[in-house]
């Protein structure tokens, strides 16, 4: 392997292994803080032995993500220099007000709700919760801003001495099109993240017979986030795909094998063959007019072919490959949208459970509901893979290929170690994570008596 | 030009504030095994900076983030060139930011010696690696033309560099020290107050030498400039104050000290970023390095609103914080 395609392994680990611990950050902040809001209204003392439970998942959650997260911030320097400073000038500037406006946020009102139980006034520290929350999404606003322009560059002029991307129109960044979707895209598949583990957590604890009040409590919050707001995420999924199929071609009709212009488009549920040198693949099972509805909104919609895009690209911008791997496309594609609908139909079924009162006795739904905890992790992979395989060969859409942004300076061998490093260490860390996570989502809930005499502030 | 000159200066303000911040919870990070001879012991020095270091660690995270926004080359060559330092550093920072969390989580010796072990191994790395790496800005590598880094790792290490790194974890040591000093109580008060006044004189020897050290490589003529004074009174006052009993001043004391030291780093590395040891004509420079005055406008307008307010708020979160911690407290069964 070469120096840049072990950069890139190393990114994909990285990002991928710390897209594990975000999702649940942000969505486990938020409905703690429902939980926490749910007894500062109601004083229902559940309620807030729920909040101390979640609480202490949500932290040894947060460890992994805040310290993965610095390995994040470095690499664009380490292993992509030529990238950084080519467009620093733009791409930098929304990571300077992730870290003013929403690491300083997080990070200190975090260690005033863990540390602010009994010493701070009951209002504010349901405020610093909240500002917790606040921070995470902020935090995702301000990457996915920086994202969303590397896959639709906006609100930039070119330097007539350097050649590079300047800034001259901050705001662009923000109503990027592809940003507006993306965000909320993710802040709702966040959502799905975090209470498919509080629906799992409570089916095992519902399942073994413990604090069944309570856990039913957990159990029914998580449900009623859970379906409307995956719902929503595939909503805007699908949206967001049109909108990059606007400007990324190339990543629709990837996720799609779809070589040639078609019109109207029909959907390939499974298929076989389909990749570079096939370019007439198999399809088992077709659904017409359906690529179409969802590539362009409209019934009989063009959906221009890879060959079509590769052709117009190399006219654009010289000759060279531009179709991305078409097999990480069109699977990733799926797999986050298969498991979706198999989400939904768990999350639906949990619903008609709970409206049946059915919910702590059926020993199935509890089953199945403490393994669906997997799914939505494979969501998130697939569908970063989705979006950023999708936008290969470029690191910027139509400025700057993956390979003109490496670290010219780096050799092959520092990457190797350092991909061997950061795997040790990051292996050594899932694995003490999940030990942790799961003893503590086993644990019982605090007695009623220590969580209202309350109120002891946690401790290291 | 002045935007860029202006963030220089907020870099500048943004490292030190990182040394001054995370500066005392590195130094109890390194000393917390040292200090405590029991488990109840370490878990009070553990938790003087509990509820604080997470936040003063985001001080590192904008620091860099603020090179990379404003001075692309500054961020791209320095990350680069610094690969294997900024891995170690990496895993430093990693190992010791979930030893907070993860030692408490398991009753067994053991797991809480790992722990103990990482914390402290941790805490000595970050300032030890990020002193080499601003030393090494200032005492000059192997650039070339196009800004991009020529040398191996061997040509990373100067002698400069390295006592650059030394000092700053002695500084840290001290300035944790005093912190502990300052917010625990009985034996683990006065056990911090004699680590203190041992610690004292060789952090003030090594700032005594390393400031002279950093004018000199920096080539800005014989006479001291005022910051450099005020570190030199100021690690002085530290070591005359730690012997006495007036912890509040010595840490006042090791604040400044700390700070000074950082910023004299910085106005003699001005308005050199980087130096290129293959040709001055090479160094990056404010000038060749800012970003477009836009960028920069934009940035200084979101610095000037959150700059202050994330000052207000961990003040505060100092202020709620701001009893002593006793071991006393940590005797009884775990509340985790």
């Amino acid at each position: 392997m070469s120096q840049l395609d072990l950069a890139r392994l190393q990114f994909a680990m990285t990002s991928v292994y710390h897209f594990l611990f975000v999702p649940v950050t942000i969505g486990l902040s938020l409905l703690t803080a429902l939980l926490q809001t749910g007894w500062h209204r109601t004083g229902r003392p559940e309620l807030l032995r729920l909040t101390r439970f979640f609480g202490v998942l949500l932290v040894i959650n947060i460890a992994v993500g805040v310290v993965t997260g610095l390995v994040q911030e470095f690499q664009f320097g380490m292993d992509w220099s030529a990238y950084s400073r080519t467009v620093g000038d733009v791409f930098g500037a929304p990571l300077a007000m992730e870290g003013l406006a929403a690491f300083f946020l997080e990070s200190t009102f975090l260690g005033l709700w863990l540390f602010g139980w009994g010493r701070l006034p009951k209002r504010v520290h349901l405020a610093t919760i909240w500002l917790v929350a606040l921070g995470g999404m902020l935090s995702a606003a301000f990457i996915m801003a920086a994202n969303s322009w590397m896959q639709h560059p906006v609100g930039y002029t070119v330097d007539q001495t350097t050649g590079n991307p300047q800034l001259n129109d901050v705001w662009k960044l923000f109503t990027n099109p592809v940003f507006l979707r993306a965000y909320l895209h993710v802040i709702l598949a966040s959502l799905v993240t975090g209470s498919v583990i509080m629906l799992a957590v409570s089916a095992w604890q519902l399942r073994k017979g413990s604090n069944r009040l309570a856990f039913h409590a957990s159990a029914r919050l998580s449900l009623v986030v859970l379906v409307p707001t995956l719902l929503l995420a595939m909503l805007v999924g699908s949206e967001l795909g049109v909108t990059e199929g606007k400007y990324q071609p190339m990543k629709i009709a990837g996720a799609e094998a779809q070589w040639t212009t078609c019109q109207p488009c029909s959907f390939s549920v499974f298929q076989i063959g389909g990749g570079k040198a096939d370019h007439t693949p198999t399809k088992i099972i077709e659904i017409p007019h359906l690529l179409s509805l969802l590539a362009t909104n409209h019934w009989n919609g063009q959906v221009l072919g890879l060959d079509t895009v590769q052709a117009q690209y190399q006219q654009q911008f010289g000759p060279g490959g531009y179709v991305p791997n078409i097999f990480i496309q069109y699977w990733s594609m799926r797999v986050m949208a298969y498991l979706a609908v198999v989400v939904l139909l768990v999350g639906l079924w949990g619903l008609w459970l709970l409206w049946r009162k059915k919910l702590s006795t059926s020993r199935w739904f509890l089953r199945i509901a403490v393994w669906t905890a997997v799914l939505p992790f494979l969501m998130n992979t697939a569908g970063w893979l989705l979006t950023e395989n999708g936008r290969q060969p470029w690191i910027v859409q139509g400025i700057q290929l993956t390979r003109e942004g490496v670290s010219p300076s780096v050799t092959t061998a520092t990457v190797a170690t350092s991909i061997i490093v950061f795997f040790l260490l990051y292996a050594a860390l899932a694995v003490v994570d999940f030990v942790l996570m799961s003893r503590y989502a086993r644990r019982e809930l605090e007695p009623p008596a220590v969580a209202d005499a309350a109120l002891t502030p946690t401790s290291y | 030009m002045a935007f860029a000159t202006f963030w220089f200066i907020v870099t500048t303000v943004l490292w030190t504030g990182f040394f001054v911040l995370e500066g005392f919870d590195l130094g109890v990070g390194m000393l917390h095994a040292v200090v405590a001879r029991d488990e109840a012991g370490r878990r009070a020095a553990i938790n003087t900076i509990g509820p604080l270091w997470d936040g003063n660690e985001v001080w590192l995270i904008v620091a860099a983030a603020a090179m990379f926004a404003a001075f692309p080359p500054w961020y791209a060559t320095t990350f680069s060139g610094f690969y294997a330092v900024m891995v170690l550093l990496l895993a430093g920072l990693i190992v010791r930011g979930v030893s907070f969390e993860f030692r408490n989580k398991v009753d067994s010796v053991r797991w809480r010696r790992t722990w103990d072990t990482l914390l402290t191994v941790g805490s000595l790395l970050v300032p030890l690696l990020v002193g080499f790496t601003l030393g090494g800005l200032l005492h000059g590598v192997p650039i070339d033309q196009q800004h991009e880094y020529t040398g191996n790792v061997g040509d990373l290490f100067s002698g400069y560099a390295v006592f650059a790194g030394i000092t700053l974890v002695l500084l840290c040591l001290l300035h944790g020290a005093t912190f502990m000093t300052l917010k625990t109580t009985g034996t683990l008060e006065r056990r911090s107050a004699t680590l203190a006044r041992r610690i004292a004189p060789v952090t003030a020897l090594a700032v005594l030498a390393f400031l002279p050290w950093t004018h000199a490589t920096a080539g800005k003529g014989v006479l001291p400039s005022v910051v450099e004074l005020i570190a030199v009174i100021a690690v002085i006052a530290a070591a005359w104050l730690v012997v006495g009993r007036s912890e509040g001043w010595a840490f006042f004391a090791t604040t400044i000290a700390i700070a000074t030291t950082i910023v004299s780093m910085f106005t003699d590395l001005y308005p050199r970023l980087m130096v290129s040891s293959t040709s001055h004509a090479f160094n990056l420079t404010v000038q060749n390095s800012a970003s477009g005055d836009y960028a920069l406008k934009v940035m200084t307008v979101i610095a000037a609103v959150f700059l202050p307010l994330v000052l207000l708020y961990q003040g505060w979160t100092y202020h709620v914080f701001r009893r002593r911690v006793s071991a006393e407290e940590f005797t009884g069964p775990r509340s985790d």
